[in-house]
């Protein structure tokens, strides 16, 4: 039955792990997303699920499961953070590589050194190009929607790519909120069965998995694994929709808030976006014409959809919880700038790097974004393209 | 002592903390501290010249250490710190590196460079403080648990086999091993007395109370329990065959110095080896031509 259910992000996480019941769980504890690996193993003890569930000795063995997993044919998923999710990048880049439906929650959290166990997106960031769809959860219950949603995305016929959920560090994953937690049956029936594809427990069509691929073909098996994520977006849509039409809470590649007349626009992923929207309301009761852009999906980027959502803005804010050493701007900002090079009328645009190693950000710093966006607006130069957000310097 | 004397009083091995890094984040009960308070004493004891020695962690409660000693210290990641010292020493082979870091750290996913360090019998000292789990994430099972033992992700008990490390460190290479609890404080000391006289890998296993995670979870009590357990079943047997060293669940303690051997070290057999191969233009490096 479907019940309101007061569950912290991991918990959250936990629960729908539970629901999906995938066959094979593997993954080293690291904080903050331990506990997402901690009630799964209770579930798992509990009898409440029937999966396998392996402890391995490190983050890069629990990929390595996952991979041994998938290819035999199994609905797999693992959890982890920060320097766990770096350990796995070899193998994150394998498993996009095979088109194994791999799902992972990811808890956002910094990049030592120095070491910090807070919420950032420099983990998932650095991840972007290993091939992964990537989701990012405002809150536990989009965390438990995204998570849910990932299987039907990733196992896909058409994708076949694994997906990562980001949410994040400990102003997700330990906060409590209370979340709509779907019917079981009707969560198993949504999820549905995973049909494998050219499993290698399939004895009577041997096959060998990964071999070597030089010179003379290489590069055309790596275009054609783009095809996965090419393929992605209407499926995203499609599931987002499904998702809204069974459960009543509808997905979409971003979240438009109180955009409708928005002369300028702040765009914010994850938890910040909460209380960007919150400030959003303060200054629109102050008469001021600001909306809020949440980004859900980073990759595929949607570069068109975005670029047609802030093509009429008078000024943009992008806010990155990460920065990209040398590049022009934190990643989200160069995509976005990137999507809206090909409009003759396109808006001022500048970049904030905000919250690392979880540096709070509050209702007063968007404010602040917003009043210096007045001013770009008003006098039409940009004077700083790239600068911080709460950061003494 | 009056009470206001006793506000007066300093910490005993003050001048080797980072004070200011104090109160530490280790629990009552927790056996980390009792550890780094037996190594500042054999500093003392062994006079050793404080510019020249430097300690090493990795990841978790023990990984701690590095930060909270007044040393050239470093705080590395997840299972690299005998790497990291490995670089350190061979670009300093005059200093004394002493890697200080947990069972999960050295022996669980870092368990790889652990061998590989004792086989090329690299000329380090490893502290491996043994809680029997991953403490500092909330005490997951880890590849020291006891079988039997109950564990975060092994709820209703562990039912992998558990590395028995002094039979591991030996099998790998190391020249000197030794185990002690936390109740042998001045074993301990002197272990790691007599490792920083030797030449070669020591590897120097200390079974510590988690009185927060691992003691809660199996019921066992707290600190004192855990001590009185060591106490009740530990047996210093010196010498012992290390096939024989195996920790069941609140089982036996076989504690002693197992291994304490000479034989070349990595600089000793990298020197030889070019110095044979190349002649007289190979110019030897290590600890007295630098």
């Amino acid at each position: 039955m479907s019940a309101l259910k007061t569950l912290n992000g991991n918990q959250s996480i936990a629960e729908a792990v539970r629901q999906i019941d995938p066959d094979v769980l593997a993954a080293y504890p690291i904080t903050p997303s331990t506990a997402i690996v901690e009630t799964i193993a209770k579930f798992k003890a509990d009898g409440m699920i029937t999966g396998e569930f392996v402890c391995p000795e490190s983050e890069h063995s629990a990929m390595s499961v996952c991979i041994g997993a998938a290819s035999a044919g199994g609905r797999v998923m693992t959890a982890t953070a920060s320097q766990g999710l770096a350990l796995m990048w070899e193998m994150l880049y394998i498993a996009a590589g095979l088109r194994l439906p791999i799902v992972a929650a990811i808890v956002n959290r910094s990049m030592s050194a120095p070491i910090n166990i807070h919420g950032d997106h420099s983990d998932t960031m650095g991840a972007r190009d290993s091939g992964w769809i990537q989701i990012y959860s405002e809150n536990c219950q989009e965390a438990y929607d995204n998570f849910i949603q990932a299987f039907r995305i990733a196992e896909h016929l058409d994708v076949r790519t694994p997906v990562l959920v980001g949410l994040d560090g400990f102003i997700i994953s330990h906060s409590m909120e209370v979340i709509q937690v779907e019917d079981d049956d009707e969560v198993k029936k949504f999820v549905g069965e995973y049909m494998p594809l050219y499993p290698l427990l399939d004895t009577s069509n041997k096959m060998t998995v990964g071999p070597i691929d030089f010179t003379d073909y290489y590069f055309e098996h790596k275009r054609s694994q783009l095809e996965g994520i090419e393929n992605s977006p209407p499926v995203i849509e499609a599931v987002g929709k499904e998702f809204g039409q069974k459960f009543g809470r509808e997905y979409g590649f971003f979240e438009e808030y109180r955009m409708d007349d928005a002369e300028l626009c702040i765009v914010v992923m994850s938890s910040a976006a909460g209380t960007c929207k919150d400030a959003i309301d303060e200054l629109r009761s102050e008469g001021k014409k600001v909306g809020l852009l949440k980004p859900r999906v980073f990759r595929p980027f949607p570069h068109k959809k975005i670029a047609e959502a802030l093509k009429e803005m008078k000024a943009v804010a992008v806010l990155d919880r990460c920065s990209s050493p040398g590049a022009f701007g934190a990643p989200l900002f160069t995509e976005i700038r990137s999507g809206l090079y090909d409009y003759a009328e396109r808006p001022r645009i500048v970049n904030y790097v905000y919250g690392l190693g979880g540096r709070d950000i509050k209702v007063e710093h968007f404010k602040e974004v917003a009043s210096k966006l007045e001013k770009i607006a008003e006098t039409g130069t940009v004077e700083e393209i790239y600068s911080y957000i709460n950061l003494r310097e | 002592m009056k009470k206001e004397d006793r506000l007066e009083e300093k910490n005993p091995i003050e001048n080797l903390l980072r004070m200011d890094r104090i109160p530490h984040i280790w629990c009552p009960g927790c056996g980390i501290g009792t550890v780094v308070t037996s190594f500042a004493e054999a500093l003392h004891k062994s006079e050793i010249d404080l510019d020249k020695i430097a300690i090493v962690s990795g990841i978790g409660c023990t990984g701690r250490v590095a930060g909270y000693v007044k040393l050239d210290s470093f705080h590395t990641t997840h299972g690299r710190a005998i790497p990291f010292a490995t670089g350190l020493k061979l670009a300093h082979p005059e200093l004394k590196v002493v890697v200080f870091s947990g069972d999960g750290d050295i022996a669980g996913i870092g368990g790889n460079h652990f061998i590989h360090a004792a086989r090329r019998n690299m000329d380090i000292m490893v502290i491996c403080v043994n809680n029997f789990n991953y403490a500092m994430t909330g005490g997951q099972v880890a590849a020291t648990t006891p079988k039997d033992a109950n564990a975060s992700t092994a709820p209703y008990g562990n039912f992998e086999y558990s590395f028995s490390l002094p039979y591991l460190a030996e099998a790998a290479g190391a020249t000197y091993v030794a185990r002690w609890t936390a109740l042998h404080l001045r074993r301990v000391t002197k272990s790691i007395q007599e490792a920083f006289n030797r030449r070669g890998f020591s590897f120097i296993e200390v079974i510590t109370p988690c009185v927060t995670l691992y003691a809660r979870r199996n019921r066992l009590g707290d600190g004192l329990n855990l001590l009185k357990y060591y106490y009740e079943k530990s047996e210093i047997q010196h010498g012992a065959d290390t096939r024989t060293l195996d920790i069941s669940y609140q089982g036996k303690l076989i504690v002693g110095k197992f291994v304490d051997k000479e034989k070349p070290t990595f600089l000793d057999c990298m020197n030889e080896h070019l110095a044979k191969v190349l002649g007289e233009k190979y110019q030897l490096y290590g600890e007295n031509n630098d």
